[in-house]
Order: C-alpha cells, then structure tokens, then sequence
C-alpha cells in the first residue's frame, strides 16, 4: 500500500515537472501572440489570457517600411546559405569520409576549430574585405560570411553520417566503373537525404537568426534582414517603443521555424546531437 | 600527397597496381572535392582572422582612408609621455573598461552555463522518463531554441518592461516584489535580466546533448541497481552522472564558447548599460561607434586568444574528446 502511495507520489512530481517545463518554454511566444493581437491601448493591460484579436499590428508592420522586403531578404540569404554549403559540404564530405589520405585528421581538427571562432574575431577583416569587393550593402556579403558557421558543421555533420555507409555500394559502383562525382551524386545523395534535411534546416536557422554581420555588413533599410529589421524597429522618440509592431513582426518570423521545428523535430535533435555526442 | 602512394612496391600482386593507380585518382579527386570548400573557409576565416590581427597593431581608422600605420603594441599598452616623469599607461591593457567588459564577460558565462546545466540536467532527466505526451514536451522546449536571439530579447524585453510588463504584475501579484522593477535599466538587474533570457533560450540544447548522452546508456545497469533494491537518487549519483559526464562536458563547451562571444541578446535587451557590456559589444563599439578600428581590432584579437586558451585549457583538463576517435 505505501509503495503505491509512493508510485502516485513520484507520478504526480513528474507531471508537476513536465507543466512547468512546457509553460516555462512556451510562456513568452504565446504573450507575444496574443499581444501582437491586441491594439490601442489594451497592449498596455496585462491580461493572462488573449483578448483581442486585432491584425492591426500585423497590418501596420507590413504595410510600413521595408519589413516584407526584408522578409524576401531573408529567404534570399537563408536559401541560399542552405544550398551553397550543402554543396561544398557534401563533396567535401566524401572525401574525408571516404578517402585515406594524410593530412586528414589535421583538416577534421581545422574545420571543427573554425566552428569554435568568435564572430567578432573576424569582424574586422570580413568588413575590410566586403568594402574591398564592393559587397557593402549587398546580399552576397551575408551569404558568404554566413559560411563560416554554417560550413564546418555542415561538413562535420555530413562527414560522420557518410562515414556509417555501406562500403559494398561504393565498390559495386566502382567495379561498374563508376567516378568519384558519380559515386557522391548517384550512389551516396539518395541514401544522404536524411542527414541532408537536417544539416540544411539547422543551416537555414542558423541564417535565419543571424544578427552581428547582417548589423555591420548592411546599413540600407531595403538590404536588412529581419532580425536587424525587427531590432531596429523604433517609434517616434525614444519612450514610445512600438510594441505592438515589434511583437507582430516577432510573431511573422517565428512562425515558419516554429512549424519547422514541430515538423521535423526527430531531425533536428538528431543533427543537434550528433556533432556533440556521436563525435 | 599523391606521389605517396606512387613509392609503394610495385610487385606484390597482379591487382596491386590496378588498386594504386585507383588510389591515386580517388586521392586526386579528393583534394578536388576538398578545394573549393577550403578555399572558402580560407576567405572567410583564416584570412579575416590574420587581418583582424593585423589592425590590432595599426592606427587604422574608418574615417581615414589609408590609415592603417604599423605602431607596434601601441593599441595593447603605451606608455604616454607628458614629459618630466609625467605620464599615464593607455591601451587595451590598461583600459579599466576593457576590464570591466572582461569581467563582465566571465562573470555572465560562469553564472549562466551553472544555471543551464542544472536544468539541462533536470529537463534531460524528465524527457528521460517514459510518459504520454513526451513527443510533445521536446518540440516545446525546441521552441525557445528555434526563436532568434534578437526576438526573443524583444519578447523578453516587453515581459520585462517596467510599467507593462507581465513579470512585475505577475512577482507583485504572488507578492516577491512590492514594486515595479525596471530589469532590464536598473544597473543592478541589468544582467539578471540578461542570464534571465539566455537560461530560457539555450537550457533547451544543453537538455537535449544530456538527454542523448542519458540515452546511450546501458539499461542492464539500471536493471541490476532496481533489482538490488538501490536508490533512485543513490543510483544517480553514483550511475548516471559518472557515465553521462562526457556528454555534460561536451555540452558545457559549446555553451561557454557560445557565452564567452555573446552579442545580440546584450545589444538589444540592455543597450548602453556598462554593468552588461561584454568583450563583443566592447570590441564592435570601438569598431564602428567610436570610430576606432584598430582598437577594437586589438580587443577582438584579445578575445579570440582567452577563448582559444579558454577551450584549449577545458579540452586538456577535462580529456574531453572531440576528435571523434573512440
């Protein structure tokens, strides 16, 4: 009897846990929803429960200035970070997991130490080498400098999963008379999908989120992406942050990670996790 | 590399040289492969660096086009001569600022990863547990991990807003505070306000690293401590955090890397409060605000030389392994 008072006891704590993580996790986005909801002066009455449901702010904040602009700013940069370092990274991928050669342990090592740079370490030189190349203000700048996160990982990620593959299919292709590029596109993509999915959706958050190059590298409304965007989102003077705008603008962002997130969860703490623990 | 494999003996067997000349162009083809993305990350990382290093020891300024002298350590410590024996040491090493920034820094990092790892390690052990619904509870906590650091400082930002906000209503309401705070102003709870955010936002990754490490654990050993009779907690301590260290080690690395270079959250959530100026927003102010390139080139040099040590310090002390090699 005291070991089923026990068990309903132990039962009970971790429900108590598990409302208070999910509350604690999901609080602030869902106040922000629904005080992106609320206008006029109701944004000024703290109310735990949504009660209003005005787009006024959402209507406010596209309408306004550059913000869907910068939307498309941001899909442009984030895409095509996805793509060119999945590219770079696959090849390279291959070769290090595939292919003995010396001086590779030593290029591992280099790749995995670039991921542990300070951005800030670059800063100065990237900002010098966007001037000298005229990209000041260009999307380009972004995307290239985006690389520095986004390839190593990539490449780390891609490197572990190709390593796992079947060593039969790469000599059936080659008894075949299969090139390497014909091994990597035809043989290895199809089987990679998984690994691809993932490694491309955490470099697009990762774009997606980025704010210190996208602060330095671009000062021209129409170029920004949104996190600038959102950060500089002002109101008439100092005092009057425009609150309602801001949680808008929030909301608009957050949603298409937060479906992706939802989506492909299994993926995501898989590639989170395979760097760190598989490693 | 690719004459090495030509000096192998040639006459072992009949497929032997088939098999090298194959190696030989599998190895060309790699460093083929390999090139481009070098090449890129030699552009954006290697040659960045070298030049940030550089400016440190110029008086490069933005605002003067072709400034860029070599003036040796002048950025880092200089001894500026009044004449007469008078005089004051300038530089990095003598700013008290840049101290500050520096202590700021380690003061945010230590506090926030103690605070991430408890409850990463509470959150892992909870997913850890079999219960209805878990599919759920881990997308909720990948929610604060997918929201950009800049809106989440928003949404914290206007939680915490002085006279609006929902945690003054909500701490005066259950009675912890009698009246309003400003968080996110007030020199005292400006870095609270800060680790506030920041344990919210990436406690989710540190539980998630935990939780794969837990989950990689042998479940016999949990079988026979159940079967012995051995309590849950004794079994904690004694099983489970001695197996799951390496993947807390590794787990805390990335985070205090993470800490150490942190920028967003302070340029948006507490803007001009010297009590959360950290090295980052110190090196970009002298940057690009005070118009002084070279400077803010020395400190981000300093800061790129403590994280490196920093890492290479915990890797060796804590024989964490990240080569990959079991």
């Amino acid at each position: 009897m005291r070991g089923k008072h026990k068990k309903i006891l132990q039962q009970l704590g971790l429900w108590v846990l598990i409302v208070i993580i999910s509350v604690y996790a999901l609080f602030p986005f869902y106040y922000a929803i629904i005080t992106s909801f609320k206008s006029g002066s109701a944004i000024f009455e703290v109310t735990y429960w949504p009660t209003d449901f005005s787009l006024a702010n959402y209507f406010g904040v596209l309408a306004t200035g550059q913000f869907p602009r910068n939307i498309l700013n941001s899909i442009i940069v984030s895409f095509a970070v996805v793509v060119l370092s999945l590219l770079l990274a696959v090849t390279a991928a291959y070769a290090l997991a595939r292919v003995r050669f010396s001086g590779r342990g030593i290029l591992l090592f280099t790749i995995l130490s670039v991921s542990m740079f300070p951005q800030i370490a670059v800063l100065a030189g990237l900002f010098e080498m966007v001037r000298a190349f005229g990209l000041y203000n260009n999307l380009l700048s972004l995307i290239l400098a985006y690389m520095i996160f986004t390839l190593p990982f990539t490449v780390w990620v891609l490197t572990t999963f190709m390593r796992d593959l079947p060593i039969e299919l790469e000599e059936a292709a080659i008894v075949d008379g299969a090139k390497p590029h014909q091994i990597i596109f035809q043989v290895f993509m199809p089987l990679m999908w998984p690994a691809l999915v993932t490694t491309g959706l955490l470099a697009f958050i990762a774009a997606w989120n980025e704010f210190l190059f996208a602060l330095t590298f671009v000062s021209n409304d129409a170029q920004r992406t949104v996190p600038v965007a959102i950060a500089l989102l002002s109101g008439a003077t100092e005092q009057e942050i425009p609150w309602g705008p801001i949680m808008a603008a929030s909301v608009i962002v957050t949603v298409p990670l937060v479906v992706l997130v939802l989506i492909f969860q299994r993926r995501i703490v898989a590639g989170l996790t395979a760097g760190a623990v598989k490693g | 590399m690719v004459t090495a494999t030509s000096s192998l003996p040639q006459a072992e067997t009949r497929a032997a040289p088939k098999k090298t000349q194959l190696t030989r162009e599998k190895i060309r083809a790699a460093w083929i492969f390999l090139t481009p993305m070098i090449l890129v990350l030699l552009a954006v990382a290697a040659w960045p660096l070298i030049r940030t290093i550089w400016l440190g020891f110029t008086d490069a300024r933005l605002s003067v086009p072709g400034s860029g002298q070599w003036i040796g350590f002048e950025n880092y410590l200089f001894w500026l001569d009044y004449g007469g024996g008078e005089g004051e040491w300038i530089g990095l090493l003598a700013d008290p600022t840049w101290w500050r920034a520096v202590w700021n820094t380690v003061y945010f990092t230590v506090i926030a990863v103690s605070i991430e790892t408890l409850l990463g390690l509470i959150v892992a052990l909870v997913l850890n547990a079999q219960f209805a619904g878990r599919g759920f509870v881990r997308a909720a906590i990948l929610v604060p991990w997918a929201i950009p650091t800049i809106v989440s400082a928003k949404m914290w930002d206007w939680m915490l807003n002085d006279q609006f906000g929902i945690l003054n209503d909500l701490f005066m309401t259950i009675g912890i505070i009698s009246q309003p705070i400003a968080w996110t102003s007030s020199p005292e709870t400006a870095m609270w306000a800060v680790i506030m955010v920041d344990v919210w936002k990436t406690t989710p990754f540190m539980a998630l690293l935990i939780l794969a490490g837990m989950q990689m654990l042998p479940g016999d050993v949990y079988e026979a401590a159940r079967v012995d009779g051995v309590h849950p907690v004794k079994v904690f301590f004694k099983v489970t955090l001695p197996l799951i260290k390496p993947a807390i080690m590794v787990a805390v690395i990335f985070r205090m890397l993470d800490s150490l270079r942190i920028f967003d959250l302070i340029y948006v959530l507490t803007p001009n409060n010297a009590q959360t100026v950290t090295m980052s927003v110190y090196a970009r102010q002298h940057l690009f605000d005070f118009d002084n390139f070279a400077y803010g080139s020395a400190a981000s040099t300093l800061l790129f030389l403590i994280i490196a040590g920093i890492t290479i310090i915990y890797i060796y002390a804590g024989r964490v392994n990240l080569s990959g090699d079991k």
